[in-house]
């Protein structure tokens, strides 16, 4: 059976680990002995349960599709919502969970990195919620892309700092992040924003995403009286793909299928696609897949995508990989762009060019599928952020 | 080969550099100049693209070394000649990736084979270094392990016990960078702490840049790293080889002299 919780070291098989620098391992114990308590604390669950209900507005629908894959399936299309959510994406789940860890803990203030924006907006808005002073690092070229993004951080208080080193983007940021919180290790909370980093975040944030798939899974259930034959999300970090895949994993018949940012395509050297195109290497505190040249130097990467583009991806997806109960995939950024416009226009929702990714090979794949089958999508944000960008 | 470089009475100066940085030919020149300046041991840079130790100067001096081109093997070389050269010991401080992507059996050959006496790879933590240490030992490498301020007493213990040719004292939260204001009152406490957990040398790093700091900290530890500081002090001479190695050679003396060897050498004689 696959694992499903890593080990005492924090591994995912041969994946995961703590490869940070020492002075960081302190908080790193302490988050664990705080994660220990909290999980097995029924008290905590109803808080963070009654702040998603509240707050964020969950559960998120299930809703099938109307127009978009009809004219290639007749297999029901689903989108789990996640759009709906408060501050549009699936992003506030975790940060909502990390905050109340962070107030557990009796940190002073939180700090984050961010790619497309909407991890710093969620870190932003749960530091507005409970008073807390929000940091965000972002790469400078980010901070152009995603200036929409950059004025709401501000306008809900929090401090963006652009990161111009390296490639000045989500990479470089999440460095300046880990070197911000070294200096700080005493009174602040880094809310990393996906499945990575060192152990325990890529358990702790998927535990706090999981609720995408148990909701999806139930809903399922509830209204077809099935499980899905397919579940695809987009893969970046992989937050909310392990989100939904949680839901499923242990349910052998239902395939689970994750969606990176190809880029200009897998071989171009133009890509984000790091299970894909990568090797196994070190990157952000935790052993998984990245892009990397043969000296280990981590590669520049590309994709439309800001939230996509990141040369690592999350441990547990790598374990996934490699024991073959997920299958990845991917889609360059002219598939992404079709299905972006298409969908807008046949669904009357506005998916994020992260989603985009797995609405297009959703499209593909439905055409595989006959109308016994449901193929479930997660719908991981939706697209306002991206406009601006797509205007120029 | 560590016996020579920490003796009693003395603190030991151990300057960083980052290979290749500006390019390789003058950081030769600086190895030799640091050489001649007193260095006891030289602690030298692998540039890495995404080094979460280091603060603005160093990763700046790696993506300066990495726009030169500079790999793996030259830093190497860099070893090979100034051993060739008279150097004192070279340790190689670099990141688990790079390594990793090497070969760790390559790496630890290719680093006994031009000479280096260990290497520091400051993100590996003790539960990650069971390997690392493994292949090191046999090809003689030391791997001197890190501690931080927010080490426990209990984690120091277990860190002073793997870590081989001295243990990596970090004087503060945070990453590497010079800082001229500071105060090691609080190293004190630390290098106490270790000299009751370990008989191992102690050396010091992390926002080490003046004179009086590296007094402050000779007076109490086995050894004085200082890196960003020396980069700084060639960073600004651009590409005149010469030059930049002369402005190395001229803090490092300043700094030796702080260590109180010179000194402490006169009074044994």
């Amino acid at each position: 059976m696959l694992r499903s919780t890593p080990d005492a070291r924090g591994y995912f098989g041969p994946f995961g680990g703590r490869f940070v620098p020492e002075v960081l391992i302190g908080a790193l114990e302490e988050l664990e002995r705080e994660i220990a308590s909290a999980f097995a604390d029924a008290g905590f669950w109803k808080e963070y349960a009654a702040a998603l209900r509240d707050f964020v507005g969950r559960p998120s629908p299930l809703y099938r599709t109307e127009r978009y894959a009809a004219g290639v399936s007749a297999v029901p299309l689903l989108l789990k919502r996640e759009d709906t959510n408060h501050t549009g994406a699936h992003k506030i789940n975790n940060t909502i969970g990390q905050a109340f860890l962070a107030l557990r803990m009796g940190k002073k203030r939180l700090i984050a990195e961010t790619g497309a924006g909407q991890h710093g907006v969620a870190t932003a808005t749960v530091g507005a919620k409970f008073g807390l002073p929000v940091d965000v690092y972002m790469g400078a070229v980010d901070v152009e892309r995603q200036a929409l993004n950059v004025f709401i951080m501000q306008l809900l208080g929090a401090r963006v700092h652009p990161v111009t080193g390296g490639t000045q983007t989500l990479k470089d940021a999440t460095n300046e992040a880990f070197r911000v919180w070294a200096e700080r290790v005493d009174d602040t909370f880094y809310v990393i924003g996906s499945v990575v980093g060192a152990h325990p975040y890529p358990y702790m944030v998927r535990e706090f995403q999981k609720v995408i798939g148990t909701e999806a899974r139930a809903q399922c259930l509830d209204r077809y009286g099935r499980l899905p034959s397919d579940v695809i999300a987009c893969v970046g970090g992989g937050s909310n793909a392990m989100g939904i895949f949680s839901g499923f994993v242990e349910d052998a018949d239902v395939r689970l299928w994750g969606v990176e940012a190809a880029g200009d395509g897998v071989g171009s050297g133009r890509t984000a696609a790091s299970l894909g195109a990568g090797s196994v290497g070190v990157l952000h505190g935790s052993r998984s897949y990245l892009l990397q040249n043969d000296e280990g130097q981590v590669s520049e990467t590309h994709s439309v995508s800001a939230g996509l583009d990141y040369p690592g991806v999350g441990p547990e997806h790598a374990h996934l990989k490699e024991s073959g109960r997920a299958t990845y995939v991917s889609v360059t950024d002219a598939e992404a762009l079709e299905a972006f416009y298409a969908f807008a226009r046949d669904e009357g929702i506005i998916p994020a060019l992260e989603s985009a990714h797995a609405l297009a090979f959703a499209r593909k794949l439905a055409a595989e599928r006959d109308a016994n089958d449901l193929v479930l999508v997660c719908l991981s944000g939706r697209g306002d952020k991206d406009i601006a960008q797509l205007r120029v | 080969m560590f016996d020579a470089v920490f003796t009693r009475g003395s603190a030991a100066f151990i300057p960083y550099v980052m290979a290749g940085d500006p390019d390789l030919e003058t950081t030769s020149l600086i190895l030799d100049a640091l050489r001649d300046a007193g260095a006891a041991l030289i602690e030298l840079g692998i540039p890495y693209g995404d080094p979460l130790a280091d603060g603005p100067t160093i990763a700046a001096a790696g993506q300066r070394a990495l726009a030169r081109g500079t790999r793996m093997g030259d830093a190497f070389e860099l070893v090979a000649r100034a051993q060739g050269n008279g150097s004192p010991p070279i340790v190689l401080f670099t990141y688990l990736n790079p390594v990793l992507q090497y070969g760790l059996e390559r790496f630890a050959a290719d680093a006994r084979r031009t000479g280096a006496a260990g290497a520091i790879v400051p993100d590996a933590a003790l539960e990650e270094t069971g390997e690392l240490r493994a292949v090191f030992a046999r090809h003689e490498l030391a791997m001197p392990l890190l501690v931080a301020p927010s080490t426990s007493p209990q984690r120091a213990a277990r860190i002073a016990e793997a870590s081989t040719g001295f243990v990596y004292v970090v004087s503060r939260l945070g990453v590497t960078g010079a800082n001229q204001q500071r105060s090691f009152a609080p190293v004190r406490e630390q290098i106490a702490m270790l000299r009751r957990l370990t008989g191992k040398p102690l050396a010091v790093g992390f926002g080490v840049s003046t004179a009086n700091q590296v007094r402050e900290i000779a007076a109490i530890a086995d050894g004085v790293i200082v890196g960003s500081a020396l980069i700084d002090a060639y960073a600004s001479t651009g590409e005149r080889a010469q030059s930049a190695a002369e402005d190395v050679a001229a803090l490092a003396r300043t700094l030796v002299a702080a260590t109180g060897r010179t000194a402490a050498v006169d009074t044994t004689r």
